[in-house]
C-alpha cells in the first residue's frame, strides 16, 4: 500500500515527530504603557482586534476589510511612511484562510509594525498602492504566488511566473517539483499539446543526457566513435595508468579485484 | 487592429510605422547593461520615455518555495544565490532571522568575524557597483581597476571560507571557522589598498570627470517622499537625503559599538548616489580597522551554545554520548524552532534585506519571505524612467544597483 500523503499540504515534512512533542512559542509581550507602540494602538482604537509585541515588533491583527483605513491611520498619524514588505501565508489546509501581513516602518522612531489580517479562500483584498507605491510590486507578487486578488490595483498581473502559467506556486497544495502543467509547459508552448505523446516524458527535459546518444559530447562514459551504436553495451576499455606514478601497483602480489 | 498568427506575428511597432506615434522597444533580457535578466518594455516618444514596464522573473528559481521544503540549516547555502554579488550578507540576514527566532546570540568572536565578512562583502558589492555602473556609462578603465581590487577582496573571502562567490560563510549560531593565520594582516593591507584606490583611482577618474558628471548629474532624480513610498532603502534612500541606515538605527551584531558615519546626499540624483557608494567604502574600511583589536580581545568560541538547536563542537560530539545523540537528531531531522513569526531587517550593500520567517514548530519553515531591496528598486523603475531620455535609461538602471538573483529569487 502506498503511504498516505495529505493532498492539502504537500510541502516538506519531518519524517519523525515525537508524539508528545509540543512546540514552544516565541513569547508575545504586552504593549508597554507610554511607549510608542501604545500611542499607535491608541490611534488605531477599535480597528485593532488583537495586538502584542513579538521579537521587538508590534503585531496588530485587524479585520481584512479595514486594511486601507488602518494603513491610512498608520501612515498619516503614526508616521509609518514605508511599507517594507507585503505578502501572505497559506493556511488553507488548516483554517481555509490566507494570512496577509504588511510590514511597516517608521524611520523617525525606528520602529516596525506588522499588520496581520486573514481572508477566506476566494476573497479579495483592497490594494494599498494609493498609500504605499512599494505595495505595487509586492501585491503583484502575492497575486502571482498565491492567487489572491487585489481590488483597485493599478496593474494586477503575474510578475515572476509567465503570464500564461497555471497554478500559484507558493500554495501548500503546489508540489515543489511542479505539477503536470509545469512539467509540460515548454512542450505545450513550443510544439503544442498534441506533441506531448510524440515527445514523451523521457524527452521533455532539455537538460537530459542520453547514455546511448553518441552524437553529443555531453554523454558520460568512455570515448566512442561519433554516431556509433552502443545500445548493447560499450566496448570495455582497459584502464591505463600513467607510467610516472610513484607507486608501482604492477609489482603487487594481488590484483585489484582480489583486494576487493 | 492586428491579428497575429504564426505567419504574421504581432508587430508591436506597427503604429509607429504608420503615423507619428510612440515606439515600443524591448530593453533586455539579454542586454549587457540590464544587470542580469531585466526586460524593460519602453514606450518612446522620440527619445523620451513615455512609459516603462519592468518585466522580471527570468531568474525565478522559487527560493521561497525551496525554503518551505528544506530544514533551516539546509536552506542556508541557497541564500547565497539571492544577491550573488555579496553572498555573505544574505547568509547573515537569514542566519540572524533564525537566531532571533531561536532566541540565541552568536559568541563574541563569531560576531567580530561576521561583521568583518559583512563589511568586506559591502566593499565587494560597492566595487562591483562602481565597475559596472562606470562601464555602462562608458568609462571602461574604472571597470578594470575596480575588478582588480574586488579580486583582492574575493581572495580574502577565499582564504576564509574557500569560496569566492557563493560563500556560505555564516552558520546559524555563529561561524564555522576561525580566521586563518595572517588573514588580519592581509585584510589591513586590503583596507589600505581600498582607501588609496578610492581616492587616487576611482574618485580621481570620476569625481570631476566632465563626461561622468554630464551623464550622472540630475539623472534619476527621486524625492525623499517618493523614495520612501516606493520602498527604497540603502543608498537609494540615503541618496535622497534620508538619514536611514539599519546598522545605525536598529543596530545588530557589533554595529552598536563601532564608530562610523552614515553618509547621506540631498542631491537626489545618480551623481549623489555614486558619491555615497565611494564614501561608504571608506566607512567600511574604517569599521574593518576597528574590528581588529576586538578580534584579538575575544574568546575563541565560534558557535553559540544551544544544544537543542545547534550541534556541539566536534570534540564534544566525539567524546560525549549525549552530544552525539543531539547531533544525530539535528542532522537527520533538523532543528525545531519555537512557533512564532519574525521579521529581521539587515543593511545589505543594496539596502534593507529582511527575512520574514513563520515557524509552526516544525523543522521546515512554514513560510519564508525574503524582502529583497532590489525587488523594490526594480519596481521604482516604472516611476523613475518616465520622462527621461533613452540614453539615461542605462545610467538609471546602473544607479539602482539591482541584482537579479534577489529580484526574482
Amino acid at each position: 500500500m502506498r503511504k498516505y500523503v495529505p493532498k492539502d499540504n504537500v510541502q516538506g515534512k519531518s519524517y519523525y515527530t515525537d508524539r508528545y512533542w509540543v512546540a514552544p512559542r516565541v513569547p508575545r509581550m504586552e504593549v508597554e504603557a507610554d511607549s510608542h507602540f501604545a500611542d499607535v494602538l491608541k490611534a488605531l482604537g477599535k480597528l485593532s482586534k488583537e495586538s502584542y509585541v513579538e521579537i521587538g515588533q508590534l503585531v496588530v491583527h485587524i479585520d481584512a476589510t479595514t486594511n486601507v483605513e488602518v494603513m491610512t491611520v498608520l501612515k498619516e498619524t503614526c508616521g509609518y511612511t514605508q511599507c517594507s514588505e507585503q505578502s501572505a501565508v497559506d493556511y488553507l489546509a488548516k483554517d481555509g484562510e490566507f494570512e496577509l501581513f504588511y510590514q511597516l516602518l517608521n524611520i523617525t522612531e525606528a520602529k516596525r509594525v506588522r499588520v496581520v489580517c486573514r481572508i477566506k479562500k476566494g476573497e479579495a483584498i483592497e490594494s494599498i498602492t494609493s498609500l504605499y507605491h512599494s505595495a505595487n510590486f509586492a501585491e503583484r507578487e502575492m497575486f502571482d504566488m498565491f492567487g489572491i486578488k487585489v481590488n483597485n490595483h493599478p496593474f494586477l498581473k503575474r510578475i515572476l511566473m509567465p503570464d500564461d502559467w497555471e497554478g500559484h506556486p507558493l500554495l501548500k497544495t503546489y508540489p515543489m517539483i511542479g505539477d503536470e502543467f509545469a512539467s509540460w509547459y515548454e512542450v505545450d508552448k513550443i510544439f503544442g499539446k498534441e506533441y506531448r505523446d510524440v515527445i514523451g516524458p523521457e524527452n521533455r527535459d532539455p537538460a537530459r543526457i542520453d547514455r546511448y546518444d553518441t552524437k553529443r559530447f555531453s554523454r558520460v562514459g568512455y570515448e566512442v566513435p561519433f554516431d556509433a551504436d552502443i545500445s548493447d553495451g560499450e566496448k570495455e576499455q582497459a584502464i591505463e595508468y600513467s607510467e610516472t606514478l610513484l607507486v608501482d601497483y604492477t609489482t603487487s602480489s594481488k590484483t585489484l579485484d582480489e583486494r576487493r | 487592429m492586428q491579428q497575429p498568427n504564426k505567419l504574421t506575428p504581432f508587430f508591436e511597432n506597427l503604429n509607429f510605422e504608420r503615423d507619428d506615434n510612440t515606439m515600443v522597444i524591448n530593453f533586455g533580457p539579454q542586454h549587457p547593461s540590464a544587470h542580469g535578466q531585466l526586460r524593460l518594455v519602453l514606450e518612446l516618444d522620440g527619445e523620451q520615455v513615455v512609459k516603462a514596464y519592468p518585466d522580471i522573473g527570468y531568474l525565478h528559481r522559487g527560493i521561497e518555495k525551496m525554503a518551505e521544503n528544506m530544514t533551516y540549516n539546509e536552506f542556508l547555502p541557497t541564500t547565497d544565490r539571492l544577491d550573488y554579488i555579496a553572498s555573505t550578507s544574505n547568509n547573515y540576514a537569514y542566519a540572524l532571522a533564525v537566531e532571533k527566532l531561536l532566541g540565541i546570540e552568536a559568541p563574541r568572536r563569531a560576531q567580530v568575524i561576521r561583521t568583518m565578512l559583512l563589511e568586506i562583502n559591502r566593499v565587494i558589492s560597492h566595487l562591483f557597483f562602481i565597475a559596472t555602473h562606470a562601464l555602462d556609462v562608458g568609462a571602461m578603465s574604472v571597470f578594470l581597476y575596480a575588478f582588480r581590487e574586488r579580486e583582492f577582496a574575493m581572495d580574502l573571502m577565499e582564504d576564509y571560507c574557500g569560496a569566492r562567490l557563493t560563500h556560505s560563510s555564516v552558520r546559524i549560531g555563529g561561524v564555522p571557522l576561525d580566521l586563518p593565520n595572517e588573514w588580519i594582516n592581509k585584510m589591513i593591507a586590503f583596507c589600505d589598498k581600498v582607501d588609496y584606490e578610492v581616492e587616487h583611482t576611482y574618485n580621481a577618474l570620476l569625481q570631476e570627470n566632465r563626461i561622468w558628471k554630464m551623464r550622472l548629474e540630475d539623472v534619476g532624480v527621486i524625492s525623499a517622499e517618493d523614495a520612501l513610498s516606493w520602498g527604497c532603502t540603502g543608498p537609494m534612500l540615503r541618496g535622497s537625503g534620508v538619514n536611514w541606515d539599519i546598522r545605525k538605527e536598529e543596530p545588530y551584531e557589533l554595529y552598536g559599538e563601532l564608530d562610523f558615519d552614515i553618509p547621506t546626499s540631498d542631491r537626489c540624483d545618480s551623481y549623489g548616489r555614486y558619491r555615497l557608494y565611494m564614501e561608504e567604502m571608506n566607512q567600511s574600511t574604517r569599521i574593518l580597522r576597528q574590528l581588529v583589536p576586538m578580534y584579538k580581545e575575544s574568546e575563541p568560541q565560534l558557535m553559540a551554545h544551544a544544544p537543542q538547536y545547534i550541534s556541539a563542537p566536534k570534540e564534544e560530539i566525539m567524546t560525549q554520548n549525549y552530544a552525539l545523540m543531539q547531533h544525530f537528531v539535528l542532522v537527520t531531522q533538523g532543528m525545531r524552532p519555537p512557533k512564532g513569526e519574525v521579521y529581521v531587517p539587515t543593511e545589505s550593500p543594496k539596502g534593507e534585506l529582511g527575512f520574514y520567517i513563520k515557524s509552526e514548530g516544525e523543522p521546515y519553515a512554514y513560510r519564508l519571505k525574503c524582502r529583497a531591496p532590489s525587488f523594490f528598486h526594480t519596481g521604482l523603475l516604472q516611476k523613475l524612467l518616465v520622462g527621461t531620455y533613452i540614453a539615461d535609461v542605462v545610467t538609471i538602471i546602473g544607479t539602482t544597483n539591482i541584482v537579479f538573483g534577489e529580484v526574482d529569487r
